[in-house]
């Protein structure tokens, strides 16, 4: 039943940077735990299914009317690092 | 040696000019400072939720109506998750299996052929902010540091489509120039390539012709004009066939268009292709659209450029210049049906539109007119009633553009009424002839180009006013007795 | 002092109408409280005290000046630190928002504010909500008042034991497994999860947005409903919000059950349930039987993979949510050459192992090839356990069961087994899977003398009908007990 995890493929596609023995460790939790998780194949069922909530809602809008902002410095008061109004971080690896 | 047909997609992105973002209230600007235009939902701050911009679901129906697509009767948002520093959340609110509008088509005339190309899908997106790369030249690769700025994250994005019907690098030029002139008359996006407002990539693959599989498609991208999109295509494909021809092998990848150097680049791929793990958005409540919304939304479509110009066909105008006009200012084109509904001719109308009108306004960089269809018709009429010579026409316009008055007055003032008075120019011919023995001769001696001589004598003894084919007819008819 | 922090809603509102105590004044014995118990008890991140005594003194001025804001007028509250509080510091209790000031108010902080309510300080949790315990905080676990060496349940633990010892009148927690009726049962005290969609998500931080409700932890369950009345709502800044119209959960609790039918779910009891909580329970249904209620016991199968469901959806969602803690604009920024390194690092550095597990669980699950199997089927158990509730709902009025199989738990017990924490869960998941409201009221101690909750499910927007049940119990359960804790002056 349980499939083998490739929880390194895993981790970076969530960007998480592990040790080797972290992902062991999660890698075994995982498995247990989707053991049991699995257990939601018993149930056989509709494909499709579009949206969870109980009042069900559709068509949720908002007017194209503009509103404040947020004051910049008051944001970039939280960043870990800034200059003339712009975020700074290190050069991308790749393009998306 | 194998013959290769290319096979061809593109893919838009069209920003849409609303107010507001997608999903919140910043206001969607342009050129701005930095991070001026941010809240906690399109900075993806803990805590912020999205909720959809009405109107940019109005109007990505109205263009998904304008490309005959059908609009899915319920449709969801998705959520597209990759992890990149211009994207706030780490993941895109788009849309996946159920788009707003899909299966439609536009049709794109190449050398006077037209062909149907199938439109897949046009979906509603968000953008992402900006980035700057700082350090060597603003290459990607060889960077310092990324700058950040996220006004443009969550401005309204379409994303559309087509099927790889397109066969050509020419063909694929026309659809997104057709694409373009369909969104801009709308009036949904500035939908201006230069300014990043309409984007278009490539997805270009090759095969033998006659074969039914697809070859190694292959995305194209950072073509930034209409010329830069036929030359990439072009160039990708001559490309994709000689490696094929010297029996390589194709990587399915993303190429870098080089508008310094005429080539695609291959950009550094990433280990595998993406894996977006895309599910229903849990933030956001399904849409439905039901009939009545939708026919409202169409009745608000204007005529569109294909519309327009088999219109201007219709009246008479041949292809060529039905298109141009059809391009051209708004502005022109409601003169156009002012003179036809003043009477004008249709070709007259677009031709003097087309070119000493729209001359005029390039010389004076005016965006104002000053000419009125009525003024046009009257202006063409007294040209075909030969009351003006077509060049003396050119200085009455002139006077009408800058506001002198109708034609006839200005034709009036300025002293350019033709004379078309056969007796009074019969005498003058009879004196031209008189005076000048020599060329009479050289005409009766078989020097035809002798009569244009006499021609112009008589056009100096009138000022120039004398309607040229009265003069003609009149000095034929002496000389050849 | 402590006869101040021992008043629930109703009466502090009597007093401070009447002018023998003030804001400032009940302000002022809710922090001795705090001092006293704080080393101890843990339940607070931050407390703020000089926001707190302004607040007081606005809400003064108001009852000063004839300006009644409602009953929450005046009344000391805490916030679980997963609740946005402009210049305040909010962690979600993870180490990636160390120090974090969010530029904005949550929906319900603002709601409190405009109502006069005086907000005291931010409540430990489980790092992002993620647990049944708070020993999951990055910060160091909470305890519970009733016995310091046990854990006052979670997600929303801080909350529960600050409310359950007086270091607040009432707390507003989220639920998503039962993060705010289980730590309520486990300390003792009122705790609810409104019906999905009635109280905005705007500035909570999301943990998985289809199961997420704020909701509050009170005393009573009068003061439960004067606390959710003032902040649940329509808001457009939320688009999964409820327009109306809403019920009115107050205007029924004095009508009694005779003439009701009550449900008994037979799969939340048996194995894993502790014989005392099941017979206080069982003993708590005759009562209700002898006030008049018509008992049924009813079969709702799906119940046995509700948690299965939940612990594929819930990670899913999170390991979305979670996405944007990247160092690049906010909180902690680990060391990195490139964005792809300092956004792993950051977050291998700022999250701990529960949350890092659940994310990677997620992201799997997600994951191509496997999206069908596990989300997607675990989408169509959600959909099954919907219809289960509205074929009960049919033939009873509301569900009733134990909040947890168990009493509250040794610190460090069940730390180590992931699958025995989820457990905790297994008969509160199923209204959150469903979107039902659902609370917790206590009913009694158990030989240990730790408190046993009772828990009343009802369908969608059926409010009054579950406080009506809610209130009854309360009632018939009489529990006046408090927990002995001996205060040390910190």
């Amino acid at each position: 039943m349980p499939v083998d995890i490739d929880i390194a493929h895993v981790a970076r596609l969530a960007r998480l940077d592990l040790t080797e023995d972290e992902l062991e460790a999660y890698k075994s939790q995982l498995s247990v735990i989707l053991d049991h998780a699995a257990r939601v194949q018993s149930l056989e069922g509709d494909p499709h299914v579009e949206s969870a909530h109980p009042l069900g809602l559709v068509n949720v809008y908002r007017e194209d009317e503009v509103r404040p902002s947020l004051d910049r410095e008051e944001v970039l008061a939280q960043a870990p690092e800034s200059v003339d109004g712009f975020f700074v971080a290190p050069p991308a690896l790749d393009n998306p | 040696m194998t013959a290769y047909e290319p096979v061809i997609g593109i893919e838009v992105h069209v920003e849409l000019s609303t107010d507001s973002k997608m999903f919140c209230g910043c206001a969607v600007t342009f050129g701005e400072q930095p991070n001026t235009s941010i809240c906690p939902v399109c900075l993806g701050l803990p805590g912020a939720l999205p909720v959809p911009n009405r109107k940019a679901i109005e109007w990505i129906t109205e263009i998904g109506l304008a490309l005959d697509c059908e609009v899915s009767e319920r449709s969801v948002f998705h959520r597209k998750n990759y992890f990149y520093a211009d994207l706030p959340k780490n993941y895109q609110i788009s849309q996946y299996d159920i788009p707003v509008c899909h299966d439609g088509h536009l049709d794109v005339t190449v050398d006077g052929f037209t062909r149907r190309i199938g439109i897949e899908r046009a979906h509603m997106e968000e953008d992402t902010g900006k980035s700057t790369h700082l350090g060597d030249g603003g290459r990607i690769h060889s960077a310092q540091s990324t700058l950040l700025d996220f006004n443009r994250s969550g401005v309204p994005l379409v994303e559309i489509v087509s099927k790889p019907d397109i066969q050509s690098a020419a063909e694929a030029r026309a659809y997104a120039h057709e694409l373009r002139a369909l969104v801009a008359e709308l009036g949904v996006s500035d939908a201006r390539l230069e300014e990043g407002s309409i984007r278009f990539d490539a997805n270009v693959s090759v095969r033998p012709e006659g074969n039914d599989e697809l070859g190694t498609k292959i995305e194209i991208k950072n073509m930034n004009s209409f010329r830069s999109l036929e030359r990439a295509i072009d160039f990708e494909i001559r490309r994709q066939i000689q490696v094929l021809e010297a029996g390589g092998e194709l990587l399915q990848e993303t190429r870098h268009w080089d508008e310094g150097t005429d080539v695609t680049h291959s950009m550094r791929t990433k280990e595998g292709s993406s894996d977006y793990r895309y599910f229903t958005e849990p933030d956001l409540a399904p849409m439905v659209m039901d009939r009545a919304w939708v026919d409202e939304i169409a009745a608000r479509i204007p005529e569109l450029p294909a519309q327009r110009r088999a219109r201007y066909i219709a009246a008479g105008l041949d292809a060529s210049l039905a298109g141009v006009l059809s391009d051209s200012e708004p502005l022109l084109r409601s003169v156009f049906d002012e003179a036809l509904a003043a009477g004008a001719s249709p070709k007259g109308a677009a031709n003097w539109l087309t070119g000493e009108v729209t001359a005029h306004m390039r010389r004076n960089e005016d965006s104002e007119l000053s000419l009125t269809g009525a003024q046009l018709a009257e202006l063409i009429a007294l040209v075909e009633e030969g009351t003006v010579s077509s060049s003396a026409a050119k200085e009455v316009l002139e006077g009408v553009l800058t506001g002198e008055g109708d034609p006839a007055a200005v034709a009036e003032s300025r002293d350019l009424i033709q004379i078309s008075d056969t007796s009074a120019l019969e005498a003058v011919v009879d004196e031209v002839l008189a005076d000048n023995p020599d060329a009479v001769q050289s005409y009766a001696a078989g020097e035809k180009k002798a009569v244009g001589f006499l021609v112009g004598q008589v056009m100096t003894k009138t000022q120039g006013k004398a309607d040229p084919r009265i003069v003609n007819a009149l000095l034929g008819a002496r000389l050849d007795r | 002092m402590s006869f101040l922090t021992d008043l629930n809603i109703v009466e502090a509102g009597e007093l401070l109408r009447s002018g023998e105590v003030t804001a400032v004044g009940l302000l002022e014995a809710v922090f001795d409280r705090a001092h006293k118990t704080e080393a101890q008890l843990h339940a607070f991140l931050t407390l703020d005290y000089g926001g707190a005594r302004a607040a007081a003194e606005a809400a003064d001025d108001h009852l000063a000046a004839g300006i009644d804001q409602g009953p929450l007028q005046g009344i000391p509250v805490a916030l679980k630190d997963n609740m946005c509080t402009r210049g305040v510091e909010t962690t979600a209790a993870s180490q990636i928002l160390a120090g974090y000031q969010p530029p904005y108010d949550a929906t319900v902080v603002t709601r409190l504010r405009d109502a006069g309510a005086v907000i005291v300080g931010k409540t430990n949790l489980d790092e992002f909500a993620m647990g049944s315990s708070t020993e999951n905080s990055g910060y160091g676990t909470s305890f519970n008042p009733w016995d310091i060496s046990r854990v006052p349940g979670g997600s929303s633990g801080g909350s529960a034991a600050a409310v359950a010892i007086g270091s607040a009148f009432t707390a507003l927690g989220s639920d998503t497994g039962g993060s705010i009726r289980q730590p309520a049962s486990l300390s003792g005290i009122v705790g609810l999860k409104p019906t999905y969609g009635t109280v905005s998500r705007y500035g909570l931080i999301a943990f998985a947005s289809s199961l997420d409700q704020i909701g509050p932890l009170s005393k009573t369950v009068t003061d439960a409903a004067l606390t959710l009345e003032t902040i649940w709502g329509h808001d457009p800044l939320d688009a999964t919000s409820y327009a109306g119209p809403y019920p009115d959960p107050a205007s029924g609790l004095d009508l009694g059950v005779s003439g009701m039918k009550v449900g008994v779910v037979t799969e939340l009891s048996g194995e894993g349930y502790e014989p005392e909580v099941e017979a206080a329970v069982a003993r708590m249904i005759d009562q209700l039987a002898k006030a008049g209620a018509e008992i049924v016991e009813l079969s709702l199968p799906t119940f046995e993979i509700a948690l299965s469901a939940y612990y594929l959806i819930a990670p899913a969602e999170c390991s979305a949510n979670l996405a944007r803690f990247d160092g690049i604009r906010y909180g902690h920024r680990a060391e990195g050459a490139t964005t792809e390194a300092l956004m792993a690092r950051t977050r291998a550095e700022g999250f701990g192992p529960e949350v890092t597990r659940r994310i990677l669980l997620g992201t799997y699950a997600l994951s191509a090839g496997y999206y069908d199997a596990f989300y997607g089927q675990a989408q169509r158990v959600r959909a099954a356990i919907q219809e289960d509730f509205a074929r009960a709902y049919e033939s009873v009025d509301v569900l009733v069961s134990p909040t947890s199989p168990t009493v509250a738990f040794k610190a460090g017990d069940r730390v180590d087994d992931p699958l025995a924490m989820y457990l905790s869960d297994i008969c509160t998941i199923p209204s959150n899977l469903s979107g039902h409201p659902a609370m917790s009221v206590p009913i009694g101690v158990d030989a240990q003398g730790l408190p046993i909750g009772f828990q009343v499910m009802a369908p969608a927007l059926g409010e009054s009908t579950m406080f009506r049940v809610a209130a009854e119990v309360e009632r018939l359960a009489a529990f006046a007990a408090k927990p002995q804790l001996a205060e040390v002056v910190s």
